[in-house]
């Protein structure tokens, strides 16, 4: 038959694993047949249906989390090849193998490739990333945004809290409470819009506290890493401004 | 550390660059004065520099305070990163890890140096006046030499990429087209501070520094 003539190709995964989040790590091998097209996800899928690892040993499916299957939600990332980024949008055509998969330990790990991104929003939580419009009356609608800032806040607005600029940041560690890139760009956002400005120094004063801003050191690895490339070393550096003029005022108003 | 990070990590970024940079620059333009002007050139500045009203207090709170707490805040910003440099192989992430490793570097060959140049002053040992043939004892030493090369290159590495990190850190270069100006300057920074330490160390170690100041006048007059 031409299935037995030609030898079946297949991709190889080396992943790494763990049943809890206090276990240790472990790696496991798997090949999973080759399909065109396929992403590192419709591969997971592969493993799900059929648990056998690469020395025909049966074991326990490999869990990971993904949702939109189109690089907007985050939930799928992981550090593949040793980069944090999509697994939905990683395509097994363009990657070099075996192909090693292993969760964003910078968070929690929950299981295998499952990570808790609570932090973020937590961070998000932080620093009020949102627009006050609640009160007991209609307020009426808000000034106008001009198009020219309408262009790059928009841009600020494609963040899906994924968390790789996390993963890839060398001072998100267990040793320091940076609070992260993504949220200072949010704060850069939300201070941008006409009514989100109303309330920009709440921002920024929780950017001026232990864990703020002033955490980044300037690796810029985050700028090169994000996959939906935010400018989030031009958002920190202009928040950078902001605060600086903040503590200015501060002192000066004492 | 106790109180607001966001204060002391300021207040340690303001001290890098003013009075620390600025010191640096000074002190590379005296050492230069040894290459320029050889024994003579070089006490001159020296004298100069001590003939500053309040020298002691210019001293305390333009060096040895400022540096104090830089070099331990510093210590403690350096135990807080990591470094990922193997999977994230970038010019900037480069930089971030050796800014960390050169201030350590930095910190631990400034208290050295201090202590076998200024203390060695105080407690008696050389004066002011024999620093040049004393600078000469120290460099002949080939090993102590490579040591001196490799803390000079660190430490000016440590200031022009700090100063560059500084323009970010206080929002005065924010865009990529500005930053991208601003490394070009401050790598011209780094070279010119370099060539001004390595030359002033070439120049201790010739035999121009050999023997005291008094000798080389005399000899020189000869002339
Ligand atoms: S800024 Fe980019 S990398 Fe960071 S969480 Fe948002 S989308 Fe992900
Ligand atoms: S599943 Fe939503 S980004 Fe991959």
């Amino acid at each position: 038959m031409a299935e037995t003539a030609t030898a079946q190709r297949t991709v190889k995964f080396i992943i790494t694993r763990r049943e809890t989040p206090e276990a240790a790590p472990y790696t496991e091998e798997f090949e999973v047949p080759y399909r065109p097209n396929m992403n590192v996800i419709s591969a997971l899928m592969e493993i799900q249906r059929n648990p056998v690892k690469a020395d025909g040993n049966k074991t326990a499916p490999v869990c990971w989390e993904s949702n939109c299957l189109e690089e907007v939600c985050g939930a799928c990332s992981m550090v593949i090849n040793g980069k944090p980024r999509q697994a939905c949008s990683a395509l097994i055509d363009k990657l070099e193998q075996p192909i090693r998969l292993e969760p964003m330990s910078t968070f929690p790990v929950v299981r295998d490739l499952v990570i808790n991104r609570e932090r973020m929003f937590q961070a998000l939580k932080k620093v009020k990333a949102w627009i006050p419009i609640d009160g007991t009356y209609d307020l009426g609608p808000g000034p106008r945004m001009a198009e020219s800032k309408r262009q790059w806040a928009y841009e600020l607005s494609k963040c899906m809290t994924c968390g790789v600029c996390l993963e890839a940041c060398p001072n998100v560690n267990e040793r320091n409470s940076f609070i992260g890139p993504a949220a200072i760009s949010q704060v850069r956002l939300f201070n941008a819009h006409p009514t989100g400005e109303m309330n920009a120094h709440e921002r920024l004063d929780e950017l001026m506290e232990d864990g703020g801003i002033e955490g980044c050191g300037n690796s810029q690895n985050c700028v090169r890493s994000c996959p939906k490339g935010i400018p989030l070393t031009t958002s920190i550096a202009a928040i950078n401004g902001d605060t600086t003029k903040r503590l200015f005022k501060k002192w000066l108003s004492m | 550390m106790k109180g607001n990070s966001y204060y002391s990590r300021k207040l340690h970024s303001l001290l890098g660059v003013i009075p620390l940079g600025l010191f640096m620059i000074e002190h590379a333009l005296t050492n230069y004065s040894a290459f320029e002007g050889g024994q003579q050139g070089f006490k001159d500045s020296v004298d100069f520099l001590h003939g500053m009203p309040l020298v002691f207090f210019l001293e305390m709170f333009i060096i040895w305070l400022p540096i104090l707490f830089h070099g331990v805040y510093g210590l403690y910003i350096a135990y807080q990163s990591n470094s990922n440099v193997g999977n994230f192989n970038y010019g900037r992430n480069w930089a971030f890890t050796l800014q960390r490793v050169t201030g350590v570097i930095t910190f631990i060959f400034v208290v050295w140096h201090v202590y076998e140049t200024r203390l060695q002053v105080t407690f008696g040992n050389t004066t002011y006046e024999e620093l040049g043939s004393h600078m000469h004892d120290i460099v002949s030493n080939p090993v102590v030499f490579a040591i001196y090369v490799i803390a000079v290159l660190a430490a000016t590495f440590h200031f022009a990429n700090g100063l560059w990190a500084f323009l970010v850190s206080w929002g005065i270069t924010v865009g990529p087209r500005a930053q991208k100006v601003s490394f070009r300057i401050c790598l011209g920074i780094f070279v010119i501070v370099s060539v001004l330490f390595l030359l002033s160390l070439f120049a201790f170690g010739s035999d121009e520094f050999a023997s005291a100041p008094i000798t080389a006048f005399t000899s020189a007059s000869a002339v």
